[in-house]
């Protein structure tokens, strides 16, 4: 008999599928990962009637579904969730366990990882495995100006929760085929401690900046309220969405929706125009999937000019103003 | 008598640094020290509890002397004591050594605890793991990110957003919330407060032996966690720069990337002198 091959795990986050991918982001990366230590992309999910679910991460690469599906698991539980995936850890002793940053995936993964007595780096913007076949674990740090590389030398499995939007997920092919384990619900399962006295969904946002294909970003060197004001004409012109940084959300010059970033949103345009941003960590992990980035600063040191393909050292509200002039003689 | 403990944890003042021109980073070294908002959050929390149905508060933090500040803080604002937990082989904990510390320190000074709050996340880290962790190791029910709370018989009740949905729960106590900046404005010292926080020794400090943690499980030491290495992101992309006069840095921008630009926005933007 073969040895049996280490697991990289991915906890099914299925709950609100289709605006959250992040559980077929992960499964993508797991896939990258799993070819360097020759491991196996498992995908984890609890639930009741998740037939569909389990199709779908089969379908987007996982090899093997650890599935428990149940009348208990219909709605989600953090302490059942989190005792069911200890259980099945502690069994199979996977290397690797990967969760969304989603809400849930935040408090459920802290809980396990202490269960299981081993580490766990928070949010992190990037995985690889290192030359001792070790989990290397980015993670955002000094403000978001650095980046760490942590990892967990000892205990297992290595654990990491990642925010969504970082990984690119692979398409579908339904002619993929996995193996489903069933795995039996406890017999005795505690009650939980925590009731659910009622839940309603929240009023559902248009996703518009996360799909625009032009981004007018705007940041605190911008100066004013009023100069900001002016990206909106500019996106205006351009079909595009304006997006803005923390402090810029705090000062109240643009809505907390328009907020982009680790606590905000992840954008993917093929034209991301940055106008007074420094280019923090927490912001530009945010923006990795710009694909063509035009960043005005009057610091050409500043990071957010580093990594632009086009870095204008200028002040940034006479460049917003002179583009839309530019434009609307272009644009006839 | 209710009695809560508010987990508190003193950060960088991040957002008021200056930026060095030099290298775009923040110059953290210049960092004063403030409570973290969310820890705010969950202490005024407490408070308005303690106004509603009585109780007292215990504030603990764990960290370098200075971090006392906090404690004071908490006291002029209306909590009862404060708790310090302090040694440099605390250092470089982790967090899940860092709940292990909280939760051995919580049982030993404040025993039959009802309710622990603590902040969501910390603006320094912002992990938010800190809270559920310390509901493992006190085996406690618990509830993250909560904007409301109210207290109503034995159990607390509580209000969330969680991945789209609008969520009410309720727990019995001893329980543990974290708390989200969302529904607790900040409160500021009342004058007078200050003074008394100064004065009273309502501050005890304990170091790991008086908390009795086992050397093996505190500061970096018990950590499964290790910074392997720290770089910047932005090294060695090669771009282009344009300086100049506004309007002429606009014009080379369209003479260069007219294509890219229009093709992105589905318009053409050549001018008659560069369209062919
Ligand atoms: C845990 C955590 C999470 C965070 N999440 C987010 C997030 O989701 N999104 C986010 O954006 N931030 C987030 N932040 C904050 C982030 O670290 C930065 O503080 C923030 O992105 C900085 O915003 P900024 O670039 O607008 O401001 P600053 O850093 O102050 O930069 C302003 C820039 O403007 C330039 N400038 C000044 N004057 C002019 C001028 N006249 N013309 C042109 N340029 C000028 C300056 O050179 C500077 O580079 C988070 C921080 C933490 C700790
Ligand atoms: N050193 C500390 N001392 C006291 N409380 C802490 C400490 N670190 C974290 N906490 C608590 O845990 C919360 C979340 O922290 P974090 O997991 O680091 O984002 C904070 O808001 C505090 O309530």
């Amino acid at each position: 008999m073969t040895a049996k091959k280490r697991g990289i795990w991915v906890f099914g986050d299925y709950r609100n599928y289709f605006q959250n991918r992040v559980t077929l982001q992960l499964l993508s990366r797991a896939k990258d990962l799993a070819a360097k230590i020759d491991a196996e992309v498992c995908a984890v999910v609890f639930g009741n009637k998740v037939d569909e679910w389990v199709g779908e991460y089969i379908a987007h690469g996982a090899e093997k579904i650890y599935l428990t599906d149940h009348p208990r698991l219909a709605v989600y539980s953090m302490e059942t969730y989190t005792l069911l995936m200890e259980r099945l850890a502690r069994h199979e002793r996977p290397e690797i366990i990967l969760v969304g940053a989603t809400a849930f995936g935040r408090e459920f993964a802290p809980r396990v990882a202490k269960r299981l007595g081993t580490g766990l780096t928070a949010d992190c913007i990037g995985l690889d495995i290192d030359q001792e076949g070790l989990l290397l674990q980015m993670a955002p740090s000094f403000g978001g100006t650095l980046v760490a590389e942590i990892v967990t030398p000892e205990r297992r499995p290595q654990m990491a929760t990642v925010r969504p939007g970082i990984f690119q997920e692979i398409p579908h092919d339904y002619i993929r085929t996995g193996e489903v384990v069933k795995v039996p619900l406890p017999e005795h399962l505690p009650v939980d401690r925590v009731r659910l006295v009622r839940s309603e969904r929240s009023p559902q946002r248009e996703q518009k900046l996360e799909d625009a294909k032009v981004v007018v970003c705007g940041g605190r060197g911008l100066g004013s309220k009023k100069k900001f004001a002016k990206l909106f004409e500019l996106a205006e012109l351009l079909g595009g969405e304006v997006g803005a940084t923390r402090p810029v959300v705090y000062a109240d010059w643009a809505e907390h929706d328009a907020l982009v970033g680790q606590a905000g949103k992840q954008i993917r345009p093929q034209i991301l125009l940055s106008f007074g941003i420094s280019g923090a960590i927490q912001h530009t992990a945010a923006c990795n999937d710009a694909k063509f980035i035009i960043a005005v600063n009057k610091n050409p040191n500043a990071a957010m000019m580093k990594r632009a393909d086009v870095a204008i050292v200028a002040d940034a509200s006479q460049i917003c103003n002179s583009l839309i002039q530019e434009l609307k003689r272009r644009i006839r | 008598m209710l009695k809560m403990v508010v987990c508190i944890k003193q950060v960088p003042m991040v957002s008021e640094l200056p930026w060095d021109p030099a290298t775009g980073t923040l110059q953290r070294d210049l960092a004063e020290g403030m409570m973290n908002p969310a820890c705010r959050s969950a202490l005024d929390a407490a408070l308005r509890i303690k106004e509603t149905a009585g109780g007292e508060i215990t504030a603990i933090t764990m960290g370098p002397p200075m971090a006392e500040e906090v404690l004071r803080e908490a006291i002029a604002l209306g909590a009862d004591r404060g708790l310090l937990l302090t040694d440099r082989k605390m250092a470089g904990a982790d967090t899940s050594v860092t709940s292990h510390t909280l939760a051995r320190a919580i049982e030993k000074a404040c025993p039959g605890f009802d309710l622990v709050l603590c902040g969501f996340s910390t603006s320094d880290s912002e992990t938010a793991q800190v809270g559920p962790q310390l509901a493992e190791e006190l085996d406690i029910p618990g509830v993250a990110c909560v904007d409301e709370i109210e207290l109503s018989g034995g159990a607390v009740r509580m209000r969330r957003i969680s991945d789209h949905f609008l969520e009410t729960l309720e727990m019995d106590l001893p329980g543990i919330v974290t708390v989200t900046t969302g529904h607790h404005a900040a409160r500021y010292v009342p004058l007078g407060g200050l003074q008394a926080a100064f004065t009273a020794a309502q501050i005890v400090s304990f170091d790991a032996a008086a908390v009795g943690l086992d050397p093996e499980w505190v500061g970096s030491k018990g950590s499964a966690t290790k910074i392997r290495n720290v770089y910047s992101p932005t090294a060695g992309k090669k771009n282009i720069v344009l300086t100049g006069a506004p309007k002429r840095i606009v014009e080379q921008l369209f003479e260069r990337f007219d294509d890219k630009i229009g093709g992105a926005i589905g318009k053409d933007l050549k001018t008659d002198k560069n369209s062919k």
